[in-house]
């Protein structure tokens, strides 16, 4: 089995991560990653990302007229 | 997620929204429905619309849920009702949505192959130069300015593939649940999810390699 070029290893990142390759594939990731510092911090950057977007999502929640309204339809229904 | 008071399990909350328990309706509404507004947010054109669609889709959930089923947990159930309401929504608005791939827009590479060597290069398919270490972790989740890097980007992305990624990353569902949320393949929504990822990394690397040259931003030196 070749070995994988670093532009095919950045397009199995998320895959990867997922834990969603094949064993031969996901081998062939693991080694590649182990011998190549350019690949590895492109995947922890790829982490970073995830990771950044998890934290501090902008706040969102329904206008309380709405939760009113809702409430109020949930009711009604139960009469 | 996982910052507000525990809820019942599936059958006790069904059990009692069926029972028509307004307390149990008041403790899905309001664990819920910040989530489901950011999720229609990424879908529909303004936050007034995203406000509506989570409203009818609580509408249609009070209506439905004596003919939910549990071959889904109820979350998921309601988050596709919530999904499927949202691009109706956004199909009004004059936009085609889908959540299935798009040929010429969802291939090719997600990284520019200017950055790998050429087959004339010693290596080819290798990276010319590897990709610039970022300022720590700490540092980056903590400034404001990343935040605004990351909605920036989110917000260039198609539909499908911000759905995808508000879903898995900002909203933390496995993918599974994406996958049954969306009714889409998991081969589709990794692709999705991967050019997502990969966009959004990208922005995030333009932006530390813009702020780490005037030495703004974050304020941080690029690690050594």
């Amino acid at each position: 089995m070749t070995d994988l070029n670093c532009d095919e290893l950045v397009e199995l990142v998320t895959g990867y991560l997922d834990g969603a390759l094949d064993g031969e594939t996901a081998q062939r990731v693991a080694d590649h990653l182990a011998a190549c510092d350019g690949c590895t911090t492109y995947v922890d950057q790829m982490r970073q990302t995830v990771s950044a977007l998890g934290s501090s999502p902008a706040e969102a929640e329904l206008p309380d007229e709405v939760r009113d309204a809702l409430l109020a339809a949930f009711r009604e229904r139960s009469d | 997620m996982g910052d507000r008071p525990e809820l019942p399990c599936d059958a006790e909350l069904v059990a009692r929204l069926r029972d028509q328990d307004p307390a149990a309706f008041a403790l899905v509404l309001d664990a819920w429905s910040g989530g489901m507004v950011r999720v229609a947010r990424s879908i529909v054109s303004s936050p007034a619309s995203a406000d509506e669609v989570v409203q009818d889709t609580w509408l249609a959930v009070i209506q439905g849920i004596g003919s939910f089923e549990a071959r889904s947990s109820l979350k998921t159930w309601v988050y596709r009702i919530l999904a499927n309401t949202a691009k109706r929504r956004a199909m009004r608005e004059g936009r085609h949505v889908t959540w299935g791939l798009v040929p010429g827009e969802d291939d090719g590479p997600t990284v520019d192959p200017a950055r790998f060597g050429g087959p004339d290069d010693r290596f080819p398919g290798h990276w010319l130069a590897f990709p610039a270490a970022w300022p720590s972790p700490e540092q980056t989740t903590l400034a404001g300015e990343v935040r605004e890097q990351l909605d920036a980007a989110l917000a260039e992305l198609p539909e499908r593939q911000r759905v995808v990624i508000t879903l898995r990353d900002v909203e933390g569902y496995g993918s599974d649940e994406v996958c049954s949320i969306l009714e889409i393949s998991a081969a589709n929504q990794r692709v999705l999810l991967h050019r997502a990822r990969a966009f959004v990394r990208g922005r995030l690397e333009e932006y530390f390699a813009a702020t780490a040259l005037t030495g703004s931003g974050t304020g941080t030196e690029v690690k050594q």
